[in-house]
């Protein structure tokens, strides 16, 4: 027997009361928790796949939306744009290095992205089974859709038209699988990449069974007419940042967007809503505090003999007052320990809702800086709450009480 | 062993006790009568070191009780002194054995055997693992004799404790601690206003 064991004997023999409080604080603590980890998990997700991509163009509209769709994979794009026009612009001497992307089919839900193979280098992708395709129709499977969708080297995908499953199915445009993609935790693991000649050869025969007799005259003209979806670049100097696409935006009829800015934007839009849910995660923790206050200076009054007792046993006034402390920091070390773990089921939670709508993974449970914070937050709350109570321990006059039994 | 002098006590200058001298031997066990209201509680927290006189000297154990600090006294009580209640009072939360290993935490003692040789001595053994409130009136007043005499106390200080008792039980009650006392080689100081115990001590004084 001690103080310490004591200390649990008697929050379990209020079992009702301890578990008020203990809840107010897992739900506090649990709330903050849950949302600091989304927020870095979302954040370092999103900077993850942003890596060398300067600036993206695309064809006017939203920024927000072709950053969306031609980085984060997640949003449908803004239009094509000619590949010429493309081209003028990565001759520009301000830009490092381009790739251009484009889109036109899905299987099953995932897209089909035709790249350059500067793509997969740009997400350090590895093969991990087959080779790097080499001709039209060849493709490379990220580690999500062959996992999710039970693909192996060799087989046949016959794509659907758009990016959405229920598109029209193409006669022609059946896929073989000719590489998998090792995990690599962006974006690329939930592609399908090809290179771009297969997705201009299956729209342009797409455009031919339907429009066959009225360009068959322009035939000649073909390779002018080829798009894409979105081009991403790599500045020389990260000073063009601000000059270039405002010259791209202002002068031609394309956009261009900086995903780093446009991001940025979206987060003010969002940690606005996590500051208001913080706020009231905070004042939970405090109720929480009130009810253990109150909680400790009721049991006190019950336990005045129990007290005087353990005096009259020879205990000295600053063990008493310890047990009362340490009472209120079992409940609030044990409130942060299990508000954690209710964050971390959350996140397992909201990430697996989000593999099922973005196809994004969230899988991190390192403890984070702010959640140090958050644990000395506890312990405070638990000395602060228990502080009166232990004070009235301390002044307790034990002959009185023994008096008046 | 006990040499008591001219003690006074007020509450808040509102009640104001003096009272006589105590000389007590080694070996000499003692009842204090007194009618309610003379002081008899003031005088066993006194003697206990819950309180402090005003003025006077209470030597226990050729220590004099009024020149120690309070920490002084929680440690000069808990190596010298057990108490035994008009009330019983316990830890709620805990079982009987567990009161019993506290008490003997807070003495920075550790020995189960003893706590097993108390039990059985009262008779309530088989009631070690109940908590306390699911014992009779009777086992109570048992628990908390246990717990006065767990950590081997030289004094036993028992207040009231056959006040609410029938002729039968009081003789039986007091006849037990008388016991204890002398199976585990204290002595015991019993502060009443019962009258009927008045034959079972040698000495008396009457406040």
């Amino acid at each position: 027997m001690n103080i310490f064991k004591l200390s649990i004997k008697n929050i379990f023999n209020k079992p009702l009361s301890s578990s008020i409080s203990l809840a107010l604080l897992v739900l506090g603590v649990g709330i903050i928790s849950l949302l600091l980890q989304l927020n870095t998990l979302i954040k370092d997700q999103m900077d993850n796949n942003l890596r060398g991509i300067d600036m993206v163009v695309g064809a006017k509209g939203s920024p927000l939306q072709l950053i969306l769709s031609s980085v984060y994979h997640i949003d449908s794009p803004t239009g094509n744009i000619s590949l010429a026009e493309a081209e003028t612009i990565s001759n520009n001497r301000m830009v490092g290095s381009s790739i251009k992307i484009l889109y036109g089919d899905n299987y099953k839900g995932f897209r089909i992205v035709g790249a350059e193979k500067k793509f997969i280098e740009l997400y350090k992708g590895v093969i991990k089974e087959g080779k790097d395709w080499d001709n039209p129709y060849e493709v490379l499977v990220g580690s999500k859709v062959y996992e999710k969708l039970k693909i192996n080297l060799g087989d046949e995908l016959i794509s659907s038209h758009g990016l959405r499953e229920t598109g029209q199915s193409h006669d022609e445009g059946t896929f073989k699988v000719v590489g998998l993609l090792k995990p690599s935790n962006s974006v690329i693991d939930q592609l399908i990449i090809t290179s771009p000649q297969s997705v201009w050869d299956i729209h342009e025969t797409h455009d031919h069974d339907e429009h066959e007799n009225e360009h068959e005259h322009e035939h000649e003209h073909e390779h002018d007419n080829r798009e894409i979806t979105a081009m991403l670049i790599k500045f020389k100097s990260p000073m063009n940042i601000i000059q270039f696409p405002r010259q791209i935006n202002e002068n031609t009829n394309l956009q261009a967007a900086v995903p780093s800015y446009e991001i940025s934007r979206l987060f003010k839009l969002f940690g606005f809503g996590i500051e208001t849910l913080s706020y009231l995660a905070y004042l939970i923790i405090i109720v929480s505090g009130f009810s253990l206050f109150i909680n400790l200076f009721n049991s006190m009054r019950e336990r005045k003999y129990e007290m005087a007792l353990i005096r009259t046993l020879g205990a000295s006034r600053f063990q008493l007052s310890t047990m009362i402390i340490f009472e209120s920091l079992v409940l609030t070390i044990s409130g942060f320990i299990l508000g954690l773990l209710f964050s971390r089921f959350g996140v397992m939670f909201v990430s697996s809702l989000m593999e099922e709508s973005i196809n994004y993974n969230l899988n991190s449970l390192k403890i984070l800086n702010e959640e140090y914070w958050l644990l000395g937050l506890s312990v405070l709350i638990g000395v602060v709450s228990s502080l009166i109570p232990a004070i009235q321990v301390y002044k307790m006059n034990i002959s009185k009480i023994l008096a008046d039994a | 062993m006990l040499k008591t002098k001219e003690v006074e006590f007020n509450y808040d200058n509102q009640m104001f006790f003096k009272f006589q001298n105590i000389d007590l031997n080694s070996n000499e066990n003692l009842l204090i009568i007194g009618e309610s209201g003379v002081g008899k509680t003031t005088l066993m927290h006194l003697l206990a070191g819950l309180l402090k006189s005003n003025s006077g000297s209470i030597k226990l154990f050729d220590k004099e009780l009024n020149q120690m600090s309070s920490y002084q006294l929680d440690s000069f009580r808990k190596n010298n002194i057990g108490i035994v209640f008009q009330r019983p009072h316990f830890v709620n939360s805990l079982t009987v054995k567990e009161n019993l290993q506290l008490a003997q935490y807070i003495a920075n003692k550790n020995d189960n055997t003893r706590i097993e040789s108390i039990l059985k001595n009262l008779n309530i053994f088989e009631k070690s693992n109940k908590k306390t409130n699911q014992l009779s009136q009777g086992e109570k007043q048992r628990v908390s004799i246990a717990l006065a005499i767990v950590n081997s106390p030289k004094l036993i200080l028992a207040d009231e404790p056959t006040s609410s008792l029938d002729d039968n039980n009081c003789s039986k009650v007091i006849k037990l601690l008388k016991k204890q006392a002398t199976d585990f080689g204290a002595q015991l100081i019993v502060i009443t206003h019962d009258s009927r115990l008045k034959k079972h001590f040698k000495k008396s004084i009457e406040l």
